[in-house]
């Protein structure tokens, strides 16, 4: 099935029952399945007048206890960047998806990850940080709403799925590979404006004018976004033991970079494969560590170079940290990729 | 001893920070009651704007949300949508639901999505200092148009009821006052039609308040009063815009 139609089917098994988007391509195929799904299984499908109006639809189904998501592209992530941080700021969860084309402005609808830095740097104004993952296959575009809305509800804060126009378009074979959850068996949780019948009035906001108060309640944010740094930070490493050359890349790039990988494995090169799962958190222990034996580190994105940063955090530029990106919306192939491995193993001679 | 009159159990036991002669006191106990009065309180989410009445918040006494600046109607929509037997109203200023808020009002009426707001046109921007609003009359003074608001410069005042009633989409527009006695008893009796209207889901309703504002306005509170009925309903007249109860009798 088409990435797009993958995620709808994940978001639905995952038991949301919301969804408010506003068309945009490239990513009009989950709008469009999602209107047909939720009419069928009785969920709720708003077409808003805007993405502004959709990621508040989600504050307030979100805050009211269900689980809520939108996807959109680019364009209209960034109007919805306000409402993001209000969620963020009122500690609620909800899930939005970013098809991500190529930017910025209304730049074109290829695929590219030009919104890395958006995505986990907070993206809005204020101090915090969303929850991101990034999937690269339709089988994990299926799978990641629903690990998306587990962790958005373990820590009380939005998730976001970063993909691209390649992922949405693209077919592949899915499997459904657990069980639909029934939104009926999911708990009230602590926040949810249900109406105050026999408890205390609930409030859910992001402000507080109190001297010092909203100082104390970022404290207290941080926290909870160390526990998450700790905790759950995901990535899969291919071939990295022994190599003489580690390739970073997400999404779109890993696939390709796992095609170059081949072909250098096939000459008896020594290549390696880390591709971050969590953006947000970023996988930086595992780069920490293989920064003390890997030499040369390789990131490919499709952009001018945002992840590169946090790999040279991550690394402490002990290593040398290579660079290879195509931005507005190029995509690399697997033989460009191998000229730039070529380039670098000859020269590490 | 008798207790004729106190404080709505709807409203909680806190100072409200509003200036005197505000309407926003009068039009907030009018809710306080009515969310008692009509056994809602209990199932009620309220949206607090962003301006004077951000802290709307700590004084009804129910679920409340305090969502971005005029996207109550978009945050309403999720949570009537998300638990349909919620009672759900946004309470908002004229440069919340006037001004960047237009979008959201304008679509959420167009859908009739079965929600209450109550609008509060004081003609000003309050929490702010007393700058230009989308409903500030001709001529009226403010910190952003001191010479008064010149039409050609700035443009005219937008007339909410008025645009919404070229929508077919809401049940029920109105526009009333809290200037004098007997305007505090008309908005008491268009928000209980609008709450109830919410509660026989019948769709979208609207109450337009024209609320004093003294402090911006540069008035004694009293002077506020008497300028609502010299200038304010000139402009912005009374009365039901919509009521689809009556076009269906």
């Amino acid at each position: 099935m088409y990435g797009n139609h993958a995620i709808v089917e994940g978001v639905i098994a995952a038991g949301c029952r919301f969804f408010a988007g506003y068309p945009i391509t490239p990513q009009n195929e989950i709008p469009e399945l999602m209107s047909i799904r939720m009419n069928e299984i009785g969920g709720v499908f708003i077409q808003t007048e805007s993405e502004i109006a959709a990621i508040n639809m989600l504050f307030g189904a979100a805050a009211a206890g269900k689980r809520a998501m939108t996807s959109s592209s680019s364009p209209g992530i960034s109007l919805m960047q306000e409402g993001i941080s209000y969620i963020a700021g009122a500690d609620i969860p909800v899930l939005v998806v970013n098809v991500v084309r190529g930017g910025p402005g209304l730049g074109n609808i290829a695929p590219a990850q030009s919104d890395y830095y958006q995505a986990t740097k907070g993206g809005g104004h204020g101090d915090y940080f969303t929850i991101t993952l990034a999937p690269n296959s339709a089988q994990e575009l299926y799978e990641f709403p629903k690990l998306a809305f587990e962790l958005a509800e373990k820590y009380r804060n939005p998730a976001l799925i970063l993909a691209d126009g390649l992922l949405g378009q693209m077919m592949e074979p899915v499997e459904f590979t657990y069980e639909a959850v029934d939104p009926d068996t999911l708990p009230e949780p602590s926040y949810a404006l249900s109406g105050c019948k026999g408890r205390e009035r609930r409030v859910v906001r992001s402000y507080d004018l109190k001297p010092g108060k909203l100082e104390e309640m970022n404290w207290q944010r941080l926290k909870k976004y160390r526990k998450i740094q700790e905790a759950e930070q995901r990535f899969e490493a291919t071939a990295c033991d022994d190599a003489d050359l580690v390739i970073i890349a997400y999404g779109t790039c890993a696939r390709v970079c796992d095609a170059a990988v081949r072909i250098a494995h096939a000459k008896g090169q020594k290549v390696g494969l880390l591709r971050p799962i969590t953006l947000w958190p970023f996988p930086n222990k595992i780069m920490a560590d293989m920064s003390k034996k890997i030499k040369n580190f390789l990131v490919v994105e499709m952009n001018m170079g945002q992840m590169i940063d946090d790999v040279r955090l991550a690394t402490e530029c002990r290593s040398k940290i290579h660079f290879h990106g195509r931005p507005g919306g190029g995509v690399p192939t697997p033989p460009e990729i191998y000229e730039k491995i070529q380039t670098i193993l000859g020269g590490a001679r | 001893m008798t207790q004729l009159f106190g404080r709505p159990q709807g409203l909680t036991d806190v100072l409200q920070r509003y200036c005197p002669g505000c309407g926003h006191g009068i039009v907030h106990r009018i809710i306080g009651d009515l969310l008692v009065k009509l056994d809602i309180r209990e199932r009620a989410v309220g949206i607090a704007p962003v301006g004077c009445s951000v802290f709307a918040d700590e004084y009804f006494n129910c679920d409340m949300i305090q969502p971005p600046h005029g996207r109550g109607p978009a945050v309403s929509t999720g949570i009537k949508r998300a638990r349909p037997d919620s009672f759900v109203f946004s309470y908002q200023g004229d440069g919340d639901l006037a001004a960047i808020g237009t979008a959201e009002i304008v679509h959420a009426a167009a859908r009739n999505e079965n929600i209450t707001i109550i609008f509060i046109n004081n003609a000003i921007f309050g929490m702010t200092g007393g700058q230009l609003a989308p409903t500030t009359l001709p001529g009226m003074k403010s910190t952003t148009s001191v010479q008064g608001r010149d039409v050609k410069k700035h443009g005219y005042p937008i007339k909410i009821c008025e645009l919404l009633a070229g929508l077919d989409g809401p049940y029920y527009l109105v526009r009333t006052a809290v200037n004098t006695p007997k305007h505090v008893i008309n908005t008491e009796k268009a928000i209980k039609t609008a709450f109830v209207n919410q509660i026989e889901n019948k769709g979208f309703s609207m109450v337009e308040i024209l609320s004093m504002c003294p402090t911006n306005w540069g008035l004694t509170p009293i002077q506020s009063k008497k300028w609502i009925d010299d200038k304010m309903i000139k402009y912005f007249p009374l009365g039901e815009y919509r009521n689809r109860a009556k076009e269906e009798k």
